[in-house]
């Protein structure tokens, strides 16, 4: 069986940006401490059946903003508690505005060999309207110093189709973002969150969302555009320099490896079970503290729902889906052939997998087969 | 022997008749305070939950005077709406009395009317009663007035009570033995017992709750339902105090129920006279009709497996309710189905629901359908209560439609809107009185198939509640009538056609075709919806192509979700129905039965 994935919730930011529905907080640094103590606790107690790790995903909220001190606490904590393969996989999530060169050649000692970095957008309009803390230039000196560090494997972090937003503009972007060379390019539609401050603007009228038909504009541009610099575009929103560099960490979640996810909202995958942990940050540290795990819910997946997943999934990566889950819908093979014809799917060495237009229908795709 | 009193309440929906009797029902002490449920008598979760009666049942209250008299007062529940009239006609007929309730804030409504007539008809004892004289938006004064103005009857007589404190009870029970003169009879002449309602018990059979007015019977008489001419073995006659309680025998002047082993209610029609086998009554009791169907629609089962399951729930549902008739029907978009007549838009309604509730099925309904004429080039007349079944235009001569007089009394604010939704409804012979200051009687003679297409919901909501309605059946007239066709990406739904006049038609096609356009999930192709009369088409909306259908993330968070979301969008694909490519949810099929909020 491959090697599990190791998942670290970072719930601690310095500034919440509009858009954004994942779990963190502003004003609550000063858990950092507890908060690290805790997730090795958590470790500890979780760490039973997941053998081997091969990856390590510090996400959140922001981690690049934990003091170096902290996270190579944290670091060394995790590896005293857990086994890692040899050649793991340990990733950091980071803010441009929070890498420095110094901070980069801690990140290398501590033994991260893999930076995501939020850039969002080279245009500073872009930036100041999904409300981050850096601008362009900022990126830019924050790739750099990565590189001089000796990252080899450098991710960006994109976000386009925002209202009003010139396919020209998102263009600039995407080649200031390729003339850094990185591995790995994660391009994301900017959607519209419930519970968002965004959602509350487009609610009242007072921002417009592209349409489909500027988003469609958008991703194929994308696509082509990065297929043409040699990035394999292997997910939906994702795009590697040759499949070394996709993310091995995210495959883990679209392939039913299981992986361990430690911190407060985080989710787990034992290859059965399920669960996920509460989502405050004081309520997961006080369940901690008591000496219970802090699980808010845990499911096990029927074989039907397991199936529902690997569509819901599959249909969203180049690997796509084997013919033999396919199988299981009554009509299947006029399905797949309706949608080879419209261009959605090919099929090849018994899977079906998307085309680029494919994937920007994943989720009728799955609709179709379910 | 205790006296008899039979009385039944009037009153429109929502004037607090269940709470009434069940104050009526606590009083008599016939059931312990502990075991009491609100709403007592309307048994069907449906009737509790809409708060209307749609069965009538009656019940046995024993009741002790102030002077000391024993009486038991059986009080017959009358059905509270318009397609229920008849059933109403025979409850009141085994009535000497009624109490006619008038709620204190809204006063007297169109249906109180219609049944003030029917038991005028009847020649019963009518005490007016004022009920919700709790509540702070009272107008006793206003109600003394309508009864008075409205109803011709004597407002300062009428008692004031409250059904949900229990305020004035005593007296209304006084009242009842005092004012409502007991039932004649003579026990040592033919049996003659009215059937007022009949409900089918799965261990005992057919239970008749009957009216006697001439006779006596009791269990291994020999009986026979007039209108049958079967004879039937009594097996047990007794009393309803909310549970059967079985007595020795039944005289003229009783009112209980007949058990004899009859396996469905289609032999104890409601208005049929139960007589004895070998010692006939001369005559049956007047009034017996057979129930006639006016709304037609046909049922489907949305997974088509399901045609014998809902085939067997038709038949154990008649059992229990001999006005419903169907026969079988077939769909090239919704295969094997059952075409119904009903009483009404309620009544179908009721069976849609009950269908699905208590026998769990998933329905399909085609558009509803009245009984049109039509007269044919060759001479030929023809009933059609079925799209399906238009005869070729170019045979037709004439065609006729049915319609009602209906009656609308509402506040005069709302005079304005109500004349603009009856005359887009084609509605003639307008006639208006202020029966009271600030009221309206609207009177309009309507096409049946425009009231059976979303004409109640419409008043409710243009009168905000305000506004009642009734109707009689009036004559047929002639009227240009098409048939409506509705196109999904050029393929005819035939369950969508519809028979509409040529003036509507064209409203008709454009409602149905938006309504459409809102239900019928976007393809990854462009999809047109048409409505046609023969090859033309006269109104079209487009469903555009979805061009994105993902979402942008998805890490180990969204797993669940994403599943959850599949797994409910699979449950609602075994309720659709595949009309060449395009999936047409359940839904869609009654979205067009409606017109949209904003008309």
């Amino acid at each position: 069986m491959a090697d599990s994935g190791l998942y670290v919730h970072v719930p601690f930011c310095a500034s919440k940006c509009p858009y954004c529905a994942f779990a963190s907080c502003t004003r609550s640094g000063h858990l950092a401490p507890a908060w690290r103590d805790a997730v090795l606790a958590e470790a500890d107690r979780r760490a039973g059946r997941f053998g081997t790790f091969d990856t390590l995903y510090l996400g959140g909220g922001t981690p690049g903003l934990l003091a170096d001190d902290l996270l190579a606490g944290l670091v060394t904590g995790l590896r005293r508690a857990l086994p890692f393969a040899a050649d793991v996989e340990s990733t950091i999530e980071a803010n441009p505005a929070d890498v420095t060169p110094a901070r980069a050649i801690a990140w290398r000692a501590m033994g991260l060999n893999r930076v995501s970095l939020g850039v969002q957008s080279f245009d500073d309009d872009d930036l100041r309207f999904l409300g981050r803390r850096h601008d362009a230039s900022q990126a830019a000196a924050a790739l750099v110093a990565l590189r001089d560090a000796g990252f080899a494997n450098v991710g960006v972090d994109l976000i386009y189709g925002l209202p009003g937003q010139a396919l020209a503009t998102w263009r600039d972007t995407l080649d200031r973002a390729l003339s850094f060379g990185p591995a790995h390019l994660s391009c994301y539609g900017l959607t519209v969150e419930p519970r968002t401050p965004l959602a509350r603007s487009v609610h009242a009228g007072r921002i417009v969302m592209p349409d489909e038909s500027r988003f469609e504009a958008f991703f194929l541009e994308t696509s082509r555009r990065l297929a043409a610099s040699g990035f394999v575009h292997y997910e939906v929103s994702n795009f590697a320099h040759g499949l070394l560099f996709a993310s091995r960490h995210n495959g883990k979640y679209w392939h039913h490896v299981p992986y361990l996810g430690l911190g407060p909202s985080a989710h787990s995958f034992d290859g059965a079970r399920r669960w996920w942990n509460v989502r405050g940050v004081e309520p997961w540290l006080r369940r901690l503290g008591q000496g219970r795990l802090p699980t808010a819910a845990t499911e096990r997946p029927t074989a039907e729902q397991r199936r529902l997943e690997t569509l819901a999934l599959g249909f969203r990566t180049s690997s796509g889906v084997v013919l033999s889950i396919l199988r299981a819908t009554p009509g299947w093979q006029a399905i797949l052939d309706a949608q080879v014809a419209d261009g959605r799917l090919e099929v090849a060495d018994g899977r079906a997998v998307p085309t680029v237009r494919g994937l920007l229908v994943a989720d009728a795709l799955a609709r179709a087969f379910a | 022997m205790a006296e008899r009193r039979n009385f039944s309440i009037i009153a429109h929906i929502d004037h607090g008749k269940s709470t009434l009797a069940d104050r009526l029902i606590q009083h008599s002490g016939i059931i312990a305070d502990r075991n009491f449920r609100d709403q007592i008598l309307d048994g069907l979760d449906l009737e509790r939950e809409r708060g209307i009666t749609i069965k009538s049942q009656s019940i046995n209250l024993p009741y002790t005077s102030k002077d000391g008299r024993e009486f038991e007062l059986n009080l017959i529940d009358t059905p509270g709406h318009v397609d229920f009239t008849y059933e109403v006609s025979r409850a009141l007929a085994s009535c000497e009395g009624v109490l006619l309730l008038v709620d204190a804030t809204q006063g007297v409504q169109a249906q109180t009317l219609a049944n003030l007539y029917l038991a005028m008809e009847h020649d019963l004892e009518i005490i007016p009663v004022i009920n919700k004289i709790d509540l702070p938006s009272a107008d006793i004064d206003m109600a003394r007035m309508q009864i008075e103005r409205d109803l011709g009857l004597d407002g300062a007589n009428a008692l004031l009570v409250s059904g949900k404190q229990g305020t004035g009870v005593e007296e209304l029970l006084e009242a009842i033995v005092e004012r409502i003169p007991p039932p004649t009879g003579e026990v040592g002449d033919p049996l003659q017992a009215l059937i007022f309602d009949a409900h089918y018990d799965a261990f005992r059979g057919a239970v008749a709750a009957v009216r006697l007015f001439s006779g006596e019977i009791k269990a291994g008489d020999l009986m026979r339902p007039m209108a049958i001419g079967k004879a039937y073995k009594v097996e047990e006659v007794g009393v309803f105090r909310i549970v059967r309680e079985p007595r020795p025998i039944l005289r003229a002047g009783d009112v209980g129920y007949i058990i004899a082993g009859i396996k469905s209610v289609a032999d104890t029609r409601v208005g049929d006279t139960i007589t004895m086998d070998n010692n006939p009554a001369p005559i049956a009791l007047h009034g017996f009709r057979e129930s006639k169907p006016v709304v037609f629609s046909s049922l489907y089962p949305v997974a088509s497996d399901d045609y014998e399951s809902l085939a067997d729930s038709l038949e154990r549902y008649k059992l229990n309710d001999a006005s419903l008739v169907y026969t079988k029907d077939s769909s090239a978009a919704l295969g094997q189905g059952f075409r119904c007549g009903f009483l009404g838009l309620l009544h179908l309604e009721i069976v849609q629901e009950r269908l699905e509730r208590e026998f769990d099925q998933s329905l399909i309904l085609t558009a509803p359908s009245v009984i049109y004429k039509f007269t044919m080039e060759d001479g030929r007349a023809l009933d059609v209560d079925n799209p399906a079944h238009y005869p070729d235009p170019a045979a037709i001569r004439g065609g006729e439609e049915p319609y009602i007089r209906a009656s609308i009394l509402t506040p005069d604010r709302y005079m304005g809107a109500i004349m603009k939704l009856c005359l887009e409804r084609r509605g003639v012979n307008s006639e208006i009185a202020y029966p009271s200051p600030g009221r309206m009687d609207i009177k309009f003679d309507l096409p049946l198939a425009e009231v059976i297409f979303d004409f109640y919901d419409r008043l409710k909501s243009i009168t905000q509640g305000y506004g009642s309605f009734d109707y009689e059946m009036l004559d047929y007239r002639k009227g240009d009538l098409v048939k409506l066709d509705i196109l999904v990406n050029g393929e005819k739904v035939d369950a969508l056609s519809m028979i509409v006049h040529k003036d509507r038609a064209r409203a008709r096609a454009l409602n149905a075709c938006e309504r459409l356009k809102e239900e019928i999930p976007r393809q990854q192709y462009k999809v047109a919806i048409q409505g046609a009369i023969g090859g033309t088409i006269i109104a079209r909306e487009t469903i555009t192509a979805f061009r994105k259908d993902v979402t942008a993330k998805c890490y180990g968070g969204d797993i669940s979700r994403k599943r959850k979301l599949l797994e409910k969008q699979k449950a609602g694909k075994k309720r659709m129905k595949m009309v060449g490519d395009i999936e047409i949810p359940q839904s869609a099929f009654i979205a067009v039965l409606k017109t949209s909020d904003d008309e």
